[in-house]
């Protein structure tokens, strides 16, 4: 019993983090038709924005207050590059998919590069308060604090998507512009702006993802986002490019069948039938769980 | 009615989509005031130049509202300048409720004319919190009818084939509100039914393969049988009269 209790926490931490990352993915994907493989970026840049964070802070004692310095500041790091990425590098390439497919692959190995030339490719430490290391009992499973954490976050980040989606403008414009972005500008409305705040939101949680991925593993290191990523698009795939609620429940059973299969199966297995579901799902519902061709 | 004065203006409009060339040059001028009909047979480029006006489509030429040029703007600074529009194929977001449709429409800045999308819509307020993907043709039509009537700050209304296949009982609905909108805007209409066309428009363009092929008074075209069966065609002129 212990046993499957850890493993579902567990399961459920990797499918928040995968989450974090997947739900940024598929607003990009469903308002602007752009596959973003440099969103990996923004969560390795963020891990290390948040180390670099809490170094510069080493001399505050408090290690909850470096830590959540640590957090800010990968957010931050997180939401400007993406919002940059957007500017810079996607928005000339509206309506060129080969175009933006090179540049975001350009821009991950780009920024692994520039993070192992900067860090090296050792793997860090983040400064973790006590309670992250520690574990909380629950039906006799030892289960670590870390995963917890990021299930709750996750939690919260879809609720609050889920809130911005449903009852702000923004998210009016949003959820109108992944059905027709034309007509939403026959309305009047800048389409480009709602197109750099989703990359800036996307970002944030990429980010997000990155610090808790710090605590979550122990450890950042270079190449993590984009090991991360496959299984984020693979999430956005079976969830329905363009669904938050669908990345979730997506990211929720890719995270549980990664660890029960690697762990009472071949460790490999998981990751083998997360793909054999990605197939199914798109040979019985290719628009995902949640969606449907458009 | 009519004052007379041009409120649009294309000058040398072109439009290219892939390989086609599909505007060759369309010049016209829309007097403020009443309807305007754009009128040609199918793929004469009628809803191409409403989109190339408001530069959905890419295009070079020059367009004017009130004297200002609008080629080089982004479509919503166009839309901004006063421009409703309402889409050959309605467009209304079907996965938003028809409350959150007219919502997304409130241009920040400008009066909302909800008093008389509701006169003229009875049915949008009552079914305010249904799903736009659910609702019938002719409901979908006068959601997109009022997305662009909600803004009293739109000065022209480009309207595109708004009757097109609706029922009878709603086509007549769809054109006295057209009459009714005529009064608070401008507006550049394409119409396939000529009788609905004849009724509505006093000033007429007539578009074929591309080009301006007649610019005149709506009698003066409907009265001309040879005239009418050459650029709107015998079958159309048929069932116009």
């Amino acid at each position: 019993m212990a046993t499957v209790v850890l493993l579902t926490v567990t399961g459920l931490g990797l499918g928040a983090l995968y989450f974090l990352i997947a739900s940024g993915l598929s607003l990009i994907w469903g308002l602007m038709r752009v596959l973003n493989f440099a969103h990996g970026a923004f969560f390795t840049i963020a891990s290390y924005a948040a180390w670099t964070a809490g170094e510069a802070l080493a001399g505050i004692p408090s290690l909850p207050l470096r830590w959540l310095a640590g957090l800010v500041a990968g957010v931050v790091a997180g939401a400007l590059v993406a919002a940059l990425t957007e500017v810079v590098l996607i928005r000339p390439l509206y309506r060129q998919q080969i175009g933006q497919v090179l540049v975001t692959v350009g821009l991950a190995l780009a920024a692994v590069a520039l993070v192992e030339g900067g860090f090296g490719s050792d793997p860090k430490q983040l400064a973790l308060p006590a309670w992250m290391t520690a574990t909380t009992t629950i039906l006799g499973a030892s289960i670590p604090n870390t995963r917890v954490l990021v299930i709750v976050v996750a939690l919260a980040v879809l609720g609050v998507l889920l809130l911005f989606l449903q009852h702000t403008r923004y998210g009016l414009i949003v959820r109108a512009g992944v059905e027709n972005r034309a007509m939403v500008s026959a309305l009047g409305i800048d389409v480009e702006r709602a197109f750099t705040l989703v990359f800036a939101i996307g970002g944030a949680a990429a980010g997000l993802a990155g610090v808790l991925g710090g605590a979550y593993y122990g450890t950042i290191d270079p190449v993590r986002g984009t090991a991360l990523l496959i299984f984020a698009f693979i999430v956005v795939m079976i969830g329905g490019l363009g669904s938050i609620t669908g990345s979730a429940i997506a990211a929720a059973v890719v995270g549980l069948l990664q660890q029960f299969l690697n762990f009472y199966a071949a460790t490999g297995s998981g990751d083998f039938a997360v793909v054999l579901l990605l197939a199914g799902v798109l040979l019985v519902r290719p628009g995902g769980v949640a969606g449907s061709i458009t | 009615m009519s004052s007379g004065r041009v409120l649009l203006e294309a000058r040398d409009l072109h439009v290219h989509l892939g390989e086609s060339h599909i505007l060759q040059g369309v010049s016209l001028v829309v007097r403020e005031g009443g309807i305007t009909g754009l009128l040609g047979r199918n793929g004469a480029g009628k809803t191409t130049t409403l989109r190339g006006m408001l530069g959905l489509v890419p295009r070079t030429g020059s367009v004017t509202l009130d004297g200002e040029e609008l080629i080089g703007l982004p479509v919503h600074e166009v839309v901004r300048r006063g421009i409703g529009y309402v889409p050959e194929d309605r467009d209304v977001f079907a996965s938003l409720t028809v409350a959150e449709n007219l919502r997304l429409a409130e241009r920040p800045g400008s009066a909302l004319r909800y008093d008389l999308v509701y006169e003229l819509f009875p049915e949008i307020k009552t079914r305010a919190a249904q799903k736009a993907g659910t609702l019938s043709g002719g409901q979908q039509q006068m959601l997109a009818l009022s997305r662009a009537l909600l803004n009293a700050g739109n000065r022209v209304l480009l309207i595109d084939e708004p009757t097109k296949g609706l029922a009878p009982l709603v086509v007549k609905h769809v054109a006295d509100v057209l009459q009714r909108a005529a009064e608070v805007a401008t507006i550049l209409l394409v119409e396939q039914n000529l009788s609905v066309a004849h009724r509505l428009v006093r000033d007429v363009i007539v578009l074929d393969q591309g080009r301006v092929a007649y610019t005149g008074n709506v009698d003066a075209l409907m009265g001309d049988a040879a005239l009418a069966r050459q650029y709107l065609g015998l079958a159309a002129v048929a069932r116009g009269h």
